[in-house]
């Protein structure tokens, strides 16, 4: 039973991750209508940042993370301008192409620039020495990165819902996902509406990383890939475009992973966390919380 | 600026004057399109087309269905960049603006098929044609500051005060997408509004309506100039409401202007009669 539970909560903190990444991607599609591939390699530009902050000029961890924030946003903005901005208007295929070609483009410079080698991450969420609280003679244990994972992607969630439903830069980026002409037309600057998004989804994208890494704590330029990929995953399971769908998607499919992982197989888990992927696509194809989208005639 | 005098004979089509020249003659027009154009390809859809709206001024613009009306309305909020001529707002060019700084600059519209933002509530759609005057950063809006409070607290009470334009505060909360096809209408044109137009574009703001929803919107229509101060453009195929209060009428065919002037002008001239009816057996000399 308490195995079960240590798995449990495991499965949520990697979910948890899954989920702020995948409010990137669900974000960036709910308003650009486009698949930003090189997502998940801005989560692993950011956790390069982050350990080169702390571990070579020995800054804080907090400070770490907010200069990662602020590099990953800048990253996320300039990425917009340079490669997805001038093919607004062309076929969606193309953006995509180009999205992919981005992922390649960060992965090789990170290559370049850090070398393939893997780079421990330092575990930063100690207190007191302990790297976590420990229940029932040590058989139940909660490490603090867990605890601030699952911490961080709730704040998260409560701060990004409140932006989009309450705040007028939220309401503009609604707008702009349902009518981007009409938005226009309200006087909404529909370029700037987007950069912002990819600007909020960049800056989480490092916290994502920051998070992930001190779970699973080897850094290497391809890090950030797999996560993206299971990320954009859990965006589509939980139905793309929808925030409270990010974070279902993202924790489902961080339980089933760790399940599968310590119930079936290592080796599969990945395969069973595709396969749940396609049952759920195949019942109901616009994900668990996702719109019926009407097509405009 | 000497505007001529609308000759008695009907001519058309006037030089590039106010739609009614007696109207607003000593004030600069709000809006003057000069030579106005654009092509889609081999396919002219709008061509010469000229004409002023006073400041206040209730303009009609009419014509056959295919005729370039919207067209006009798409050139004239930037939804089109035109290939000829130029559009003058409040005197100033619209040349190199987006659409979004046109409507900053004070044209709004509404669209002849319902474009809300039907899963955002009612208050939500006003709220967002008061995007540019609501002011507080994305950090104020994040993290809640005081500057957040006090302006979302404005713009709630000042789309309230839109919304009561048409008696609509009580659906305030609703979801725009759920609302009769009368009240959406009429929301398009209360969001409209809150951009704090100079110009507002109606696109045939009477479609689907019946004649007694039309005449109350006949009367608001010309509330909304008298409280607001502001010049309207509309499109609209319900002569009775185009006649009614429009104070000058536009007439457009194949995308050029065939007539221009007041109802009357407009009502009796045979140019207008002929391309909404066809031509007379013995006009047309065969």
């Amino acid at each position: 039973m308490l195995t079960f539970l240590n798995h449990l909560i495991s499965g949520i903190s990697l979910g948890s991750v899954y989920a702020i990444i995948a409010l990137g991607y669900t974000m960036v599609y709910g308003i650009a209508k486009m698949l930003n591939f090189a997502h998940g390699d801005v989560i692993m530009v950011g956790a390069y940042v982050c350990f080169f902050m702390v571990s070579s000029f020995g800054l804080h961890p907090i400070i770490g993370i907010l200069l990662a924030m602020v590099v990953c946003t800048l990253l996320g903005i300039v990425i917009e301008r340079l490669a997805y901005k001038p093919l607004r208007q062309a076929p969606s295929l193309a953006v995509l192409i180009t999205a992919i070609g981005m992922s390649y483009f960060l992965q090789n410079a990170a290559q370049l620039l850090w070398t393939s080698n893997y780079k421990m991450f330092p575990a930063f969420f100690t207190f007191g020495g302990k790297n976590g609280v420990s229940f029932f003679d040590g058989r139940l244990n909660l490490s603090w990165t867990t605890i601030v994972t699952i911490l961080a992607c709730l704040v998260i969630m409560v701060v990004l819902t409140l932006f989009t439903d309450k705040t007028k830069l939220g309401k503009a980026m609604r707008a702009c996902s349902e009518d981007k002409g009409a938005a226009q037309l309200m006087g909404i600057n529909v370029n700037t509406t987007i950069s912002v998004t990819f600007a909020i989804g960049s800056a989480l994208a490092a916290v994502a990383g920051v998070l992930l890494c001190s779970a699973y704590p080897t850094l290497m330029p391809t890090t950030g890939s797999m996560p993206g990929i299971k990320a954009f995953t859990a965006a589509v399971f939980g139905g793309i475009g929808s925030i409270p769908g990010a974070l279902l998607g993202g924790i489902l499919l961080g339980i089933i992973e760790i399940f599968a992982k310590a119930y079936i197989s290592t080796q599969v888990s990945d395969a069973i966390v595709f396969a749940v992927l396609i049952i759920v696509l195949l019942v109901k194809p616009t994900g668990l919380l996702g719109k019926q989208i009407r097509e405009k005639v | 600026m000497a505007m001529p005098k609308r000759e008695p004979t009907k001519l058309v089509p006037v030089p590039s004057t106010s739609i009614i020249p007696e109207r607003d003659v000593d004030k600069a027009p709000i809006l003057e399109c000069r030579h106005l154009g654009i092509d889609f390809g081999g396919l002219t859809a709008v061509n010469d087309f000229d004409m002023a709206i006073g400041r206040t001024e209730i303009a009609g613009l009419i014509g056959p269905n295919g005729a370039g009306k919207t067209t006009v309305f798409n050139l004239l909020t930037k939804v089109y960049q035109p290939t000829r001529g130029n559009i003058l707002l409040d005197g100033v060019s619209t040349q190199n603006m987006s659409t979004a700084q046109v409507n900053k600059a004070g044209i709004a519209r509404t669209f002849q098929n319902i474009r809300l933002f039907d899963n955002l509530s009612v208050e939500d759609n006003v709220k967002l044609g008061l995007h540019n005057h609501i002011h507080y950063g994305m950090f104020q809006g994040l993290f809640r500051l005081p500057g957040y409070w006090k302006e979302e607290r404005r713009a709630h009470e000042r789309a309230l005060e839109l919304l009561s334009i048409f008696d609509m505060e009580d659906m305030a909360g609703a979801k725009a997408g759920s609302l009769p096809y009368g009240a959406q209408r009429r929301l398009e044109i209360v969001r409209a509004l809150a951009t704090e137009p100079k110009l507002l574009l109606l696109d045939e703001p009477a479609a689907g309506m019946n004649p007694s929803e039309t005449a109350e919107l006949m009367e608001n229509i010309v509330k909304i100039r008298d409280t607001f101060q502001i010049a309207i453009l509309l499109i609209e195929h319900d002569m009775s409401l185009v006649m009614g209060i429009c104070e000058g009428i536009c007439v457009l065919n194949f995308g050029q202007i065939i007539a221009k002037g007041s109802p009357e002008d407009i009502a009796n001239n045979p140019v207008v009669i002929e391309a909404y009816l066809g031509k007379k057996k013995e006009d047309t000399g065969c």
